[in-house]
């Protein structure tokens, strides 16, 4: 019972933060969420019986990626400049 | 308006294609299904040399995953690392002032490094392997570089292509030079299965660390507005 | 009907919510945390399903190991063109599809 219990918050805690990863308006929660998903994956992989892909799951999904996202966010941000705008900046 | 049907649109058919992926995952978990794999891998550890079933079957059983896995790493690399714009791969700007960052270094990148070489030496035995281990000692390397301690070896040069291209060579060299003994395509030797995975695994390491270090390392930090390297304005 | 079961479904759920976001998202990084997502349910799918039928299986246990390094890899490579991108238009979505007008996600 406490098994079925705890694999269905899981469950629902996965597909929550996966939804509000991608529907987040701001660009920097959404990663933050995202590598909180990835963490959850990784304590999903271990009630799969999968120790091997939790560990890789935990460093890369939850580190790599994140840190990877996040340089990016910090670059790229919400910012959505027309085409138009750095034609009317050339000579 | 036209948007918000649109999204209405491609909403019903995301739902519709989970329904059917659903239904097919149920009609499959009914089926009781043919092979038997586990036990059919079982029965086969002795002959591979490691007593962990997932490093058994990553090394010697689906070697040639592997291999390839490996090769389309090192393509990843080849492609990130040429298209890199970076001014300067030890941006002083970059180096730490933060006495937190400081100190946490100082503990953490040797930890993490014994760390990344108990994964994969664990590996023969228990969860851990190349995969892992590889995986530590590239986040080892994002927090250098986040620190501002120059890596030299990811300077364009000898030392960056020798250990992008190390672990693919030296698998491919063993899967060959059983080729060449008359053997089978990637088969080992018996009675040299466990060193060779282990020689294997550590060029691995090596090599996917590399990899995804360098593909950090390329991403460009100039913005928009910024000339490029070699631009004559 | 076991938790493995349970797990696959998660699974091709994860895989509906990635291929809505990549459809539908219009800024580049959105649309890479979309595919990453579904991804994700796919390789849930690849453990789980086997997992059901006949106990814990190495095989792809493997596979997946392999399919996630692979897939940072590529996520590493899609990163770096995207700033490209950027780089060179200043743009941070492709050009068939407008922003949203308020500024949100879709």
């Amino acid at each position: 019972m406490t098994d079925w219990l705890l694999d269905g918050l899981l469950v629902s805690a996965l597909l929550a933060t996966a939804a509000s990863a991608l529907l987040s308006r701001d660009l920097f929660r959404a990663v933050v969420v995202f590598i909180a998903f990835g963490l959850l994956m990784a304590v999903a992989w271990v009630r799969l019986q999968a120790p091997d892909i939790a560990l890789a799951e935990a460093a890369i999904g939850a580190g790599l990626t994140g840190v990877l996202l996040l340089d990016a966010v910090s670059h790229l941000g919400n910012k959505r400049q027309q085409a138009s705008r750095r034609e009317g900046d050339k000579p | 308006m036209i948007r918000t049907i649109q999204t209405l649109i491609i909403a019903l058919a995301c739902i519709a294609f989970t329904l059917v992926l659903g239904a097919s995952i149920w009609a499959i978990a009914s089926d009781p299904g043919q092979g038997n794999l586990p036990q059919l891998l079982s029965e086969n550890m002795g002959r591979s040399g490691v007593e962990h079933p997932v490093t058994a079957v990553l090394l010697n059983f689906r070697s040639y995953d592997t291999l390839l896995e490996i090769g389309v790493l090192v393509i990843a690399g080849i492609a990130g690392i040429s298209m890199s714009k970076t001014t300067s791969l030890e941006d002083p700007d970059l180096r730490t002032s933060d006495p937190l960052l400081y100190a946490l270094q100082r503990w953490f990148i040797p930890l993490m490094l014994v760390l990344a070489g108990y994964l994969l030496w664990a590996g023969a035995d228990r969860p851990g392997g190349a995969f892992q281990a590889g995986a530590v000692l590239a986040a080892t390397g994002v927090l250098m570089r986040l620190g501002g301690i120059p890596m030299d070896f990811l300077r364009p040069g000898l030392l960056l292509r020798v250990g992008l291209v190390l672990g693919f060579s030296v698998f491919l060299l063993v899967a060959v030079v059983s080729v060449i003994g008359g053997d089978a395509f990637l088969a080992y030797p018996p009675g040299m299965t466990k060193p060779l995975i282990l020689v294997i695994e550590s060029v691995l390491t090596l090599s996917i660390a590399m990899v995804l270090l360098a593909l950090f390392v390329s991403a460009p930090v100039n913005d928009a507005e910024d000339p490029e390297e070699g631009d004559p304005s | 009907m076991t938790s493995s079961l349970l797990y696959a479904m998660a699974g091709a759920a994860l895989c509906g919510i990635g291929l809505f976001g990549l459809l539908r998202l219009s800024h580049l990084l959105r649309k890479l945390l979309a595919f990453n997502i579904m991804g994700s349910g796919v390789f849930l799918i690849m453990v789980a399903l086997p997992q059901h039928q006949s106990g814990p299986d190495p095989v792809p246990q493997a596979l997946v190991l392999t399919g996630i390094v692979v897939a940072i890899a590529a996520t590493a490579l899609a990163v770096v063109l995207i700033r490209r991108y950027y780089h060179l238009s200043g743009m941070t979505s492709l050009e068939g599809e407008a922003g949203s007008r308020e500024g949100g996600p879709l």
